[in-house]
């Protein structure tokens, strides 16, 4: 089962098995990871899974396309930089086994 | 468990045609706490449904979580334009509309929130806590004991208000002035409780709302950039030539979305809480429920009863033929009691599994901004208040207030046992 590392914004590293299929968000919040607050349940309606995705998975979890709900949602969220992702529309696949995202100081 | 209700009104809900419902429209339904048959019908035989005639003229309510929530997602199809009629059921009357960036769609509005936004983020709230914290203490121990008081006065409006003049850094003597401007701003003209009694005076006071604030603003412009509401508005490139009904109008949003809401959480969660003995006994063993219970008490009150859209396009909704042009009103009250979305959703519960999941904030593209600074300010004011008093009691029934749009409580008579 891929392995997916979350990174809380005070450094604390959870490593955890998530299921094919789902995605990071629903991996956090399953493994009670805090700084995950996914208020609207992976509708891509709110900006509260946001995470910074690891520079070095990003060609493997790709970018948001411009234009879309999620680009349209993270351009709202605090501290949006060019590696961030809304985790509730990455799904986990074999291909992700390993992948490290980092949480941010706070959703909103 | 069902909220208690009068069988008279329980039974003219489920018989009544459902052409007749128009009633979710009276603002007297919420006044009077008497709304929840009316949408458990509506979301068992039509979830959206089109009211031919009210008193707003046609629309379609739309009152189930998920139609909700499809209605939010698509702002492309379900504009909020202040020109198509912005966002409540009553519109704001031509001539006289106060454009702000709830009632735009985007580009403009994504520019707009954007000045604003850094306000309620993460960091800022980190350094706002303290001061929340402090403020809260000061009022708590201020109350008296062993006599009645209004908990919405002396608790609900004095934190929120305190909120919003630092939010603003409006003079700290005056605070009350933007309590008055709130109320003004978002009252039912038609309540004999109100504060204006037509359109003309609302336009009137608002007017002079902008003239007070346009000073500060304009004194702030001079300055360099700080970290209000004001001196951000001044500064930002999208916000600071507004035309006078815009400037109007945000400001009103601002001042409104900035402490009516939270005050009404604030009020409604007592009550919630004197209503659930229970629950308010499970509070008082364990405080780490107070987080989890916030988002209970938020999506409980559901201080914005409804947001309304116009639909620029044709498109479907729940089966039905949504055209151009079309009035669509989106019940948050009644999503946020949608069995099909959230358990035993009448059941006031405080640590109910994914209590975040709610409508209360909306969601899309006009998600609340403050929704972090409200949540904060209300987990601050029940873990201030439990140590100091394990129980407050509340004396009477809550005077609501006469809206269709805000779930306001006007007065709620509470007591600490001496």
């Amino acid at each position: 089962m891929p392995v997916i590392t979350y990174i809380e914004h005070g450094g604390r590293e959870h490593r955890v098995e998530v299921p094919s299929g789902l995605s990071v968000m629903r991996g956090a919040v399953d493994n009670g990871i805090p700084g995950i607050d996914a208020d609207c349940g992976g509708e891509c309606a709110c900006a509260t899974c946001h995470v910074y995705v690891d520079e070095a998975w990003l060609a493997a979890t790709g970018t948001p396309v411009p234009g879309s709900q999620e680009a349209s949602m993270l351009s709202f969220a605090a501290l949006a930089q060019d590696n961030s992702r809304l985790s509730c529309q990455i799904k986990v696949s074999e291909a992700l086994d390993g992948l490290i995202v980092r949480l941010p100081e706070g959703q909103h | 468990m069902s909220p208690p209700l009068d069988d008279a009104v329980q039974s003219a809900a489920g018989s009544v045609s459902l052409d007749e419902i128009d009633v979710i429209s009276d603002p007297q339904i919420y006044q009077d706490d008497t709304w929840y048959p009316y949408f458990a019908r509506l979301r068992r035989d039509d979830p959206v449904h089109h009211v031919r005639e009210s008193r707003y003229g046609p629309y379609w309510a739309v009152t189930k979580y998920k139609d909700i929530m499809q209605v939010e997602v698509n702002h492309q199809i379900y504009s909020s334009a202040s020109e198509l009629g912005g966002i409540q059921i009553e519109e704001q009357p031509k001539g006289m509309d106060r454009p702000s960036f709830i009632r735009m769609d985007p580009p403009k509005h994504d520019e707009q929130r954007k000045v604003v936004s850094p306000v309620v983020a993460p960091g800022n709230l980190a350094n706002m806590e303290g001061l929340i914290r402090e403020r809260t203490i000061k009022v708590l121990e201020g109350l008296p004991r062993g006599e009645t008081f209004d908990w919405v006065d002396r608790v609900s409006i004095e934190l929120t208000t305190m909120m919003l003049a630092t939010l603003f850094d409006y003079p700290w003597d005056d605070r009350r002035q933007l309590t008055y401007w709130s109320d003004v701003a978002i009252c039912n003209v038609n309540s004999p409780e109100s504060p204006v009694h037509s359109e003309e005076e609302r336009f009137a006071e608002m007017a002079k709302m902008a003239q007070s604030l346009g000073a500060l603003l304009n004194e702030r412009a001079q300055m360099p950039p700080r970290f209000d509401l004001l001196s951000m508005l001044a500064h930002g490139e999208a916000t600071r030539e507004m035309p006078i009904r815009e400037f109007m109008g945000t400001l009103a949003l601002l001042i409104v979305g900035g402490n009516d809401t939270t005050r009404n959480s604030m009020s409604g969660g007592l009550y919630a809480l004197s209503e659930h003995p229970g629950e308010y006994q499970k509070l008082r063993d364990d405080p780490s429920l107070i987080p989890g219970m916030v988002s209970e008490i938020i999506r409980y009150v559901t201080p914005v009863i409804h947001m309304r859209r116009t639909a620029k396009e044709d498109a479907e909704l729940g089966g039905k033929q949504i055209k151009k042009g079309d009035k669509v009103v989106i019940w948050y009250v009644s999503g946020n009691r949608d069995p099909e979305a959230i358990e035993n959703p009448d059941a006031f519960i405080i640590d109910r599994a994914r209590p975040r999941q709610h409508l209360s904030f909306g969601f899309g593209i006009h998600r609340c901004v403050g929704n972090r600074l409200a949540e904060l300010q209300l987990k601050i004011l029940w873990e201030e208040l439990l140590p100091r008093y394990p129980k407050i009691e509340v004396m009477g029934p809550p005077h609501r207030v006469y809206s269709n749009f805000i779930h306001g409580i006007r007065s709620l008579p509470a007591r600490i046992p001496a």
